[in-house]
């Protein structure tokens, strides 16, 4: 659904008045087919904890958000796609590395991460690209950290991960990067047969359970869900926080990493940035709202529009609040699938959000916000680059 | 009140440590520990807000 040029940070028009009606609503997507469309924040939390309503994507009545998330979910079995218990199963293989702990560890690498680009944008002039000259490399190489991916294959890894970050890369070539990305994954995980490092891959290996294809796929997926998301975060955040000075100013003026903390998990819900719903199908009857779900039919549960429900959130939940408390949004899903990635995320965010501003004062857009272009079809919204200087 | 928590369930989301770090925990492989189970009225709020956060629905509070 389209959002309105002018606010291109509010929800779509059509979204919020399915919303106003009723927080369960029939919808036709885009190949034609109907679905139950979940916009209320009690019944969306409800849908998401509910065994029945199933991620199963072989199953019939599944709704894909776009024909690329057909093509790559059919291929590609994995964690978001199966139920429990084989979820649960592929789910605590590597649960050990991203767990609160272990991102608190990483804070200082992604701090030197985040300062290393920062150095680089002012050594290079007063203006730059801040989604692919910041948030896309800071993005990579924090995947790197958690996946274990050597210095030497940094680069050729951070290339890849950029092309698929790219919104709008067209279908062809990004299945052809997605191969290629698979293959240099199955170099690393050769490797690490001979000699396992840190890191997701290693630890997988060491662990002895899983053949390499299984390996393969769980870190493609870790690339997949990970990298665009922290990515477009960190973009559309700043671009957020451009447009609301008297917001941004808090950030920058702020040394407590409470308040930091908390700014990143409004900024989360406001902008909500997996934005295509979370996709299920009912296995079994069930109920939500007083309306009945019947066996086989797809729903999309619509957490962005959860996420403004004023039922849920104190004041104007179309405003950008950063002394809201908002640490129930759904930005990161909820259920058993929720976001593995969350606690990663959330020190990156932090870090990154806590330095840029600070380190460059008088950052500003470089364009008019009217002329910024979006991608609305990709599973993250995103731009495709935020032209700033300072 | 209470901590009971379903280890069974945990999916290793860290939600309850964020929210209530006095009462949980994550071990090794990143799956909710209860540090305390008994807790005094003044610190309901945060356990509340771990058990709410809680994406598994794993924790759950009843009465001493
Ligand atoms: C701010 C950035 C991020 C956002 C907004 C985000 C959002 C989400 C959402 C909404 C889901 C739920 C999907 C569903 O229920 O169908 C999810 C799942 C997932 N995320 Fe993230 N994510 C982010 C970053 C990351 C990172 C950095 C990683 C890994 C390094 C990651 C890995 C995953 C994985 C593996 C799943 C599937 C979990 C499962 O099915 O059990 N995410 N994410």
């Amino acid at each position: 659904m389209d959002r309105t040029p002018q606010c291109p940070l509010d929800l779509p028009v059509e979204l919020r008045e399915l919303a106003e009606r009723s927080p369960v609503s029939r919808v036709r997507i885009w190949d034609g087919s109907t679905a139950w469309l979940i916009t209320g924040y009690a019944e969306a939390r409800a849908v998401l904890t509910d065994p029945r309503a199933s991620s199963d994507q072989r199953l019939p009545g599944y709704t894909f958000a776009a024909p690329q998330a057909k093509a790559f979910h059919t291929r590609n079995r994995s964690m978001p796609t199966v139920d429990d218990p084989e979820h649960a199963y592929l789910r605590r293989m590597v649960t050990a590395d991203f767990s609160h702990r272990k991102a608190e560890a990483l804070r200082p690498v992604f701090q030197r991460t985040v300062d290393e680009l920062v150095d680089a944008m002012l050594a290079a002039g007063n203006t730059a690209d801040l989604f692919a000259d910041l948030a896309v490399p800071m993005s990579s190489k924090a995947i790197c950290e958690v996946l274990g991916v050597h210095h030497s294959e940094g680069e050729r890894f951070a290339a890849l991960g950029r092309i698929m970050a790219v919104p709008g890369s067209p279908d062809a070539v990004h299945s052809r990067v997605v191969e290629d990305m698979r293959a240099l994954l199955g170099s690393l995980v050769r490797q690490a047969r001979t000699e396992p490092g840190d890191g997701v891959i290693g630890h997988l290996v060491r662990a002895g359970e899983l053949p390499d294809e299984e390996i393969i796929a769980t870190a493609l997926l870790v690339m997949a869900a990970g990298h665009g998301a922290t990515a477009h975060m960190t973009t559309l955040g700043t671009m957020a926080l451009l447009t609301h000075p008297d917001q941004l100013a808090l950030v920058r003026d702020s040394r407590d990493p409470a308040f930091i903390a908390n700014a990143v998990e409004e900024l989360l819900r406001y902008l909500s940035v997996a934005h295509l719903g979370r996709r299920r199908v009912a296995k079994e009857d069930l109920e939500v709202a007083g309306v009945l779900i019947r066996k086989g039919e797809g729903i999309i549960v619509a957490t962005d529009t959860a996420n403004h429900d004023p039922r849920a959130f104190d004041g104007d939940p179309d405003a950008l609040d950063l002394h809201r408390d908002a640490r129930h949004h759904l930005a990161f899903g909820f259920g058993v699938h929720q976001c593995l990635g969350q606690q990663l995320s959330r020190v990156l965010l932090q870090v990154v959000y806590g330095t840029l501003y600070r380190r460059i004062p008088t950052l500003e857009l470089a364009i008019p916000v009217d002329q910024i272009s979006y991608k609305l079809d990709l599973a993250i919204y995103g731009v495709n680059e935020l032209p700033v200087k300072w | 009140m209470r901590i009971h928590l379903d280890r069974d369930k945990c999916i290793g989301s860290g939600q309850c440590v964020l929210a209530a770090p006095e009462w949980f925990d994550q071990d090794e492989d990143g799956i909710a520990v209860v540090l305390v189970e008994s807790v005094p009225e003044k610190e309901w709020d945060e356990v509340n807000r771990a058990a709410y956060t809680c994406p598994a629905l794993a924790i759950s509070l009843g009465s001493e």
